[in-house]
């Protein structure tokens, strides 16, 4: 038994130690915003807050995060406002749209640490994959998101 | 309330709360902001409407325009397109647009009426976009016959605009919404004339994507993540090598495991079905499974690669010929030959394949994120045995496609695991499966020759290419059209030219990879066209020019590209500047790469890219698919690689099959240069065939060393060719 508030919500769950947190945010709670990519926290697309720090909810165990606070795509903003929500929005980002609730959830933590990234900076701390490849765009949008967030 | 006209704040609210309350508008272009698409993209199958004008076009008393779209959505943005080309005739408020996916069941029924509903060949808006713009102009003509019916007046006296018909001499307007029950009686003498392209004013518009909005906050449903009442969750693995069977299966070891509920055999592979998916994969994991594999347990790529280069020896077939190459190439003052390979790839959509089926006695649901919802409906009712007039296929968005989504195998194994428990069940690939179990891109090689006039002057062109079919019901007198595309259908004017195409299969599947054909021959074809270049002693786009001469098209889209591209300016020592160009799917595309060799390390620095695809819906549309599809290729020439052994492929996830990453990714500028006049080309494909070729000629032009083969990642860039 586990308990993890989840976007400010308290859960107590009766899943085992080495369940992925991804398959109890999507199975046990119903969000399935996070998504399944790889599995093996290669990809990014299930990329999830644990006490405010991203990370891959694929290779999360359950029984590692008891007691905490965990944020999801659905509870980065309650109305799609986060800035970096917005900075999608505006750059019309997603194609597929699959892995942008990873994308958008490392790039909200990786601004918190690193407000006025650089190409390079994006470079060598974003590393989440996207298919439909849209890094352009993707990189318009962390610079804008950056400026929305340092405004 | 009658009389009143439903304000379009109001509407909006009410629409927006129905897609799950989502908040818009902040400063996009272009006026979509309000027009949206549900969560869940797909209708209440059986449900008539009595304001149903005619298949594609559905106006509610609201004045809500359902258009059913009659493709796949897998990121190319067509659920966007295909509704703006229908409102542009339809001479609808956008804001009142709410386009769902078409029904593959009705569609079954009545005969084809959405077309074909498969998603490939960049098709969807060349293909679709003809029917729905007379969809649309046959619903505006006999709502405007409606209008003119109340009022006693004749139609010529109205006229449509902004989801309302007015009559022009008397100011007097209904609603669409009050027209529609009795436009969808009214049969029209003859259906109406299209716009002409200059006559179009919403086609052609920036507007904003309407999936976006879900894609932002984790509303989107993709098929992994429905859920149906009484749900079981299913894993599976497939015989690793291809063909081969389950043998034995011992279930003991997994007994008394949590949650897990039945093993299910099937003939090649075998489920493990459970309450939650992580329970059915670890017990799948834990179940030992033996398999016949039979001679292809033996097979691997070392041989394949052996066996495609060998074939180009052996007699093939003609797929095109012009002029006569034997008597042209002893003539040649110079000759130049080359041969080209390629290995197999996967495809690697960021959604790994899953499906819901739920398999009752006289009916079929099967809720999965497809290109080919026809044929999913097919296999469901082939896999099922029920009758294919009841079943279902709820299309939902999808995590990529590029081509795997067209083989729908996940839909057949679905539909068979939910007969053998009863129940609906969610069965979800692991990335491991997608990659091991693909359809893949054809491992092929081609030897070219050229022959030179003593002016430098090129005067043949012979190719030998061996590849494989990715359907043998394609082939026709020894030859699959796909294999040769890219070959045989070039512009390059040459007085002989000459392609002969040895197909050759080995016991990996094959599939359509993102531009099928074209994918690797565009890299053969743009690569040897720059070795021709430098043998003749020529710049590349000079060569490319000449052989061009009588397509004024593709000058333009050189100049552009020489003047965005900055061709021929200089560049520094290590670094360097390739090209390619190329039509496909009726689009003109070319591209420039510029790239930086350090230590034998490629960096892609800065691509652009100049396309004439004639008409567009959508600039950015066309821009973002040019774009995603160039790093779609870039990822399958600088890594792509599916390597075989004992039968089964080697790689299994992205650790071992990597793919294009921020740090990867060049710079890239897009422009658009469209012939007028010149109907709408398709852009979902092109762009991942021309950066391959780009980028191997900018290497050439870097350190002197050209690249036969495909992935440049772990090729020694450190000497000249």
């Amino acid at each position: 038994m586990i308990t993890i508030k989840v976007n400010g919500t308290s859960h107590q769950l009766d899943v085992e130690d080495d369940t992925p947190l991804l398959w109890v945010l999507r199975e046990e709670i119903g969000l399935t915003g996070t998504k399944f990519g790889c599995g093996i926290a290669a990809c990014g697309a299930c990329t999830v807050h644990v006490n405010g720090e991203a990370m891959r909810s694929c290779s999360v165990l359950a029984g590692s995060v008891d007691g905490a606070e965990i944020t999801t795509i659905e509870g980065l903003s309650p109305d799609s406002t986060h800035p970096v929500q917005q900075a999608w929005l505006t750059e019309q980002v997603p194609q597929c749209g699959y892995c942008q609730s990873g994308q958008i959830m490392a790039t909200a933590a990786f601004l918190k640490t690193n407000p006025n990234p650089t190409d390079a900076d994006i470079d060598a701390n974003l590393t989440n994959i996207c298919r439909c490849g849209t890094y352009e765009r993707l990189r318009r949008a962390v610079h804008r998101a950056a400026a929305l967030m340092r405004a | 309330m009658t009389n009143t006209t439903l304000s379009r704040r109001t509407f909006i609210t009410t629409a927006l709360t129905a897609a799950g309350g989502l908040a818009l508008g902040v400063g996009i272009e272009g006026p979509a902001e309000a027009a949206s698409l549900g969560v869940r993209p797909w209708g209440d199958e059986g449900k008539r409407y009595p304001g149903e004008i005619n298949a594609w076009v559905v106006i509610e008393p609201d004045d809500t325009v359902i258009i059913r779209y009659g493709r796949a959505e897998m990121g190319q943005g067509s659920f966007t397109a295909l509704p703006q080309i229908l409102a542009e005739e339809l001479e609808c408020d956008w804001a009142f647009v709410k386009p769902e996916y078409a029904s593959a069941n009705r569609n079954l029924r009545e005969n084809k009426v959405y077309g074909s509903l498969a998603t490939g060949g960049s098709r969807a808006v060349r293909e679709t976009g003809v029917m729905v713009q007379q969809a649309g102009a046959s619903a505006r003509e006999r709502l405007i016959a409606a209008a003119a019916k109340r009022w006693s007046v004749p139609a010529s006296e109205c006229a449509a605009a902004m989801s309302k018909v007015a009559h022009k001499p008397t100011g007097r307007t209904f609603r669409f919404g009050e027209l529609a029950a009795d436009a969808a009686a009214i049969k029209l003498d003859k259906e109406p004339a299209l716009k002409r392209p200059d006559q179009y004013t919403f086609i052609g518009r920036r507007l904003a994507r309407l999936d976006v909005p879900l894609k932002i906050n984790g509303s989107a449903k993709y098929g992994i993540d429905l859920e149906v009442p009484g749900m079981v969750r299913a894993a599976i693995i497939k015989c690793p090598v291809f063909g081969g069977t389950v043998k034995s299966v011992d279930e003991g070891a997994i007994a008394g495991r949590r949650g897990v509920l039945q093993v299910v055999k099937l003939k090649d592979a075998v489920a493990v079905v459970a309450d939650r998916f992580f329970r059915a994969q670890t017990a799948l994991n834990a179940l030992p499974i033996e398999w016949e594999v039979g001679a292809a347990g033996a097979a691997n790529s070392a041989q394949f690669r052996k066996e495609y280069l060998d074939a180009l020896d052996q007699k093939g077939v003609e797929a095109r010929h012009d002029g006569n190459v034997d008597a042209a190439m002893p003539m040649a003052a110079k000759v130049i030959e080359a041969t080209y390979e390629v290995p197999i790839i996967a495809h690697a959509p960021m959604e790994p394949l899953n499906a819901i089926a739920h398999v009752q006695a006289d009916r079929v649901d099967v809720w999965v994120g497809t290109q080919n919802a026809d044929l999913a409906l097919a296999l469901a009712a082939q896999a099922s045995g029920v009758k294919p007039e009841n079943v279902y296929i709820h299309n939902t968005f999808s995590g990529g496609g590029f081509g795997r989504r067209l083989g729908p195998d996940e839909v057949a194994q679905a539909v068979a695991i939910s007969k053998a428990v009863g129940k609906p069940v969610k069965l979800i690939w692991t990335r491991e499966e997608e990659i091991r179990q693909g359809r893949y891109r054809t491992q092929a090689a081609i030897r070219f020759k050229a022959g030179f006039a003593a002016d430098g002057t090129a005067i043949a062109l012979d190719m030998r290419n061996s590849a494989g079919s990715s359907n043998p019901a394609n082939v026709r007198n020894g030859l699959d059209p796909q294999t040769t595309q890219g070959l045989v259908n070039t512009a390059y004017k040459l007085p002989n030219y000459r392609v002969v195409s040895i197909l050759k299969n080995t016991h990996v599947p094959l599939g359509p990879w993102r531009a099928p054909g074209h994918s690797q021959n565009v890299f053969f074809m743009e690569s040897f066209i720059d070795e021709m270049a430098h043998a003749s002693g020529k710049d590349p786009v000079a060569l490319r020019r000449e052989l061009l001469a009588h397509r004024p098209d593709f000058q333009r889209v050189l100049d552009l590209l020489v003047e965005k591209g900055d061709w021929g300016k200089p560049m520094p020592r290590g670094k360097g500047r390739g090209v390619a160009i190329h039509e496909s799917y009726d689009s003109i595309v070319g591209m420039t790469a510029e790239v930086a060799v350090t230590n034998g390390e490629v960096k892609v620095e800065r691509v652009v890219i100049v396309c004439d695809c004639g008409v567009v819906v959508n600039p950015r549309g066309v821009e973002t698919q040019l774009e995603g599809g160039m790093i779609y290729g870039l990822s399958a020439a600088l890594f792509g690689e599916i390597t075989v052994k004992n039968g089964r492929v080697e790689q299994g996830n992205f650790d071992t099959y990597p793919v294009v990453r921020y740090k990867d990714a060049p710079k890239t500028e897009v422009f658009i240069t469209p012939t007028p006049g010149k109907r709408w080309g398709g852009v979902g494909e092109p762009g991942a065939t021309m950066i391959q070729p780009a980028v191997t000629n900018a290497i050439f032009a870097a350190t002197g060393k050209r690249l036969r083969s495909l992935p440049i990642a772990g090729q020694d860039l450190s000497g000249g060719a």
